[in-house]
């Protein structure tokens, strides 16, 4: 009879639906994977925050204003739930984010493209944290406990983020020529960026098979992208506006959205480094480091004073 | 793993939701010291109103138990039926008991 | 006019210093600190909210809370310059925060007992949010004032550069003066005793040294301002400028 091994005992309780937990025994290519996808979660997630925050100075009115100072900042504490539960792999934040300035962790594409216009923050809102939320949904599932948790407390935050972004884009179809414009024109923009987001097709992803196995994934890309273009061509009719695909349209006999052929030349080329704002993005990401060295230290300077001064006082 | 002593060191988060509930843990965060820590958890983790109180450790104060003794530590348990209401017989009709 | 004037002043602080700490999010320190300052800009562009609403009920031409953010021009606004200098580094936006907070927690404490009610209202609320920025601002001025060296020169330059817009929070207006009399304002004169204790109480654990009396900046109240005014409403204002009437 076979011995039962390790890897056979946590396989079972992936099997039943048992989650793993940061102590017990995992194998280690799992948690590789883990961290990888983890932390390439948690730095979209601060990335992320430029290409909105870009807009915070000009909203233009105060409730649009606090409505996206929130969302930004819900981003940041989204990276900080996702950095904290990478830490229980055994990898603390300081290492992680020397991963992510030096370019050999990578965080999601789509945040290397610019926020030319207001339609921007709404675009992003609808397709970009629209795509994001069928991604993410399944991970409140996933085996791994830490990282289950962790999305549990994102998704519920989110679910503001993508209202926020159509009630813009919604107001702004409403309004003047010019404004009616700025949305088509981010539309077109952000419409293929988004589909992208989902990932190469199941047949060009060579870690998705291994993924479902350990449920850290659900879903395949091309099922969760297929639903999303059901979802947003539903949408885009209430908007009014025109999703930039002329291949899209109902497809009776499937019950689905038949859509056109993604460029995937131009994924690749921006997961390169080739994005009209991967540089800047990069750039003020380990500027914000660099130059917050000082406060760092200091802090930890003056807490060492003070907890030596507490001991001498206890002494005395 | 880089060890950096200019690093602030991790601690958990606890959290009480309201009144009457044991504090929950929540995740953790980063900071140079237990005042700075409780502000980082107000700030990162009751934004949306989830609580009236807060408990903040280092994370390296927290001893845990090992996955490698949940068998002795937690499979007694099993057959010891006899600390559940269950597991004693009444005859029906009494009531409040 | 004096209570509209005097609503506006403390509006414009709290809309320009959140605009100002917005700036910091996404380039926070750590990402612990840069959640901790967006709450301040939440709360005091919150603040700036509710005032502007009451401003425009009492001017009664219609006007919103947006029009007057985004439609008046540098003159009309009425923040002390304090609140529209740069960001610089951490710790000279820690500074410029620090002497403002401790100045809006003691105003908030004293408008409580105004005879406006709407005013009285808005500063019980106000005052549960500054009450812990003041804490937060005051904490970490002490953890940079005593912690490397580094950081002590960076505060105490801080310092010595902000200290000359600190006079103006003390400063009455016509619409100070007017507003005390008629049992609605804050003394300032009081404000201005107890804000002392309170940095010099902080300085002295952060090993600050305070300026020697100095050359007071003064005007902002009155629309008179440094030229930062100019590009944060030029950034702040640009699409309601460049689309008039436009609803977003």
């Amino acid at each position: 009879m076979k011995e039962i091994t390790l890897a056979d005992k946590f396989q079972a309780k992936i099997d039943q639906e048992i989650k793993i937990e940061p102590k017990d025994w995992m194998p280690e290519k799992y948690r590789k994977t883990l961290i990888r996808q983890m932390s390439q979660h948690a730095h979209s997630e601060i990335v992320g925050m430029l290409p909105e925050g870009n807009w915070i100075s000009r909203a233009p009115t105060l409730r649009r204003k606090l409505g996206l100072l929130a969302k930004v900042q819900d981003e940041a504490g989204h990276g900080l739930y996702l950095y904290s539960a990478t830490e229980t792999l055994g990898i603390d934040r300081e290492t992680l984010l020397e991963q992510l300035h030096t370019g050999k962790a990578k965080y999601s594409s789509i945040f290397n493209y610019p926020t030319t216009t207001w339609a921007d923050i709404g675009a992003i809102g609808w397709l970009v944290d629209g795509a994001a939320i069928m991604n993410q949904v399944p991970l409140c599932r996933c085996s791994y406990g830490p990282y289950a948790r962790a999305m549990v407390r994102v998704c519920k935050e989110e679910s503001f983020h993508q209202r926020q972004g159509f009630e813009i884009l919604m107001t702004m179809m409403e309004g003047n020529e010019a404004q009616k414009h700025m949305v088509q024109d981010a539309v077109n923009r952000w419409w293929w960026p988004s589909m992208m987001m989902f990932g190469p097709s199941d047949g060009d992803s060579p870690n998705s098979a291994q993924s479902m196995k350990w449920k850290i994934k659900r879903f395949s890309n091309d099922d969760l992208r297929q639903k999303f273009v059901d979802i947003c061509a539903e949408q885009a009719q209430i908007l009014g506006i025109t999703l930039p695909d002329p291949d899209l349209k109902w497809n009776e006999e499937r019950q689905h959205y038949d859509f056109g052929e993604i460029d995937w030349s131009e994924f690749w080329n921006v997961v390169k480094g080739n994005g009209p704002c991967n540089k800047e993005r990069l750039d003020a990401r380990v500027k914000a480091h660099e130059e917050g060295a000082w406060v760092r230290e200091a802090a930890m300077a003056h807490a060492e004073k003070r907890r030596k001064r507490k001991e001498a006082a206890q002494v005395a | 793993m880089s060890t950096n002593k200019k690093n602030w060191p991790l601690w958990e988060i606890f959290i009480r939701s309201k009144q009457g509930l044991n504090h929950k843990h929540v995740g953790s965060l980063h900071a140079a010291d237990a005042q700075m820590a409780m502000e980082n958890a107000r700030d990162v983790y009751t934004r949306r109103m989830e609580g009236v109180s807060i408990w903040v450790v280092e994370s390296k104060n927290i001893h845990a138990s090992s996955p490698g003794d949940a068998e002795a530590f937690y499979e007694p348990a099993n057959d010891k039926a006899y600390r559940h209401p269950t597991f004693y017989e009444l005859p029906e009709g009494v009531k409040h008991i | 006019m004096n209570l509209y004037n005097y609503i506006l002043q403390q509006a414009d602080n709290t809309l320009i210093l959140g605009q100002r700490l917005s700036e910091w999010c996404g380039h926070g320190p750590v990402l612990e600190q840069d959640i901790a300052l967006t709450n301040i800009a939440l709360d005091l562009i919150g603040q700036a909210r509710s005032l502007y609403q009451y401003a425009t009920e009492i001017e009664g031409k219609g006007r919103t809370e947006d029009d007057l953010a985004f439609l008046r021009d540098v003159w009309d606004f009425k923040n002390i310059q304090l609140v529209e200098q740069a960001n610089g580094h951490f710790g000279t936006t820690l500074v410029r925060q620090f002497f403002f907070d401790v100045f809006n927690f003691h105003f908030y404490r004293a408008l409580q007992n105004s005879k406006d009610e709407t005013l009285a209202a808005i500063a019980v609320k106000s005052l549960k949010e500054v009450t812990y920025h003041h804490r937060y601002s005051s904490e970490w001025i002490i953890r940079l004032g005593d912690g490397t060296e580094e950081s002590h020169q960076k505060v105490q330059g801080a310092v010595n550069d902000l200290w000359m817009f600190t006079g103006e929070l003390f400063v009455p207006s016509t619409a100070d003066q007017a507003m005390l009399e008629a049992g609605i304002g804050v003394d300032l004169e009081k404000i201005k005793q107890l804000w002392m204790e309170k940095v010099t109480a902080v300085f002295q654990e952060a090993t600050i040294r305070k300026p020697e009396d100095t050359w007071m900046q003064k005007g902002g109240k009155e629309g008179k301002h440094t030229e930062h005014l100019g590009f944060i409403l030029a950034d702040m204002q640009f699409l309601q400028r460049a689309y008039p009437g436009a609803k977003w």
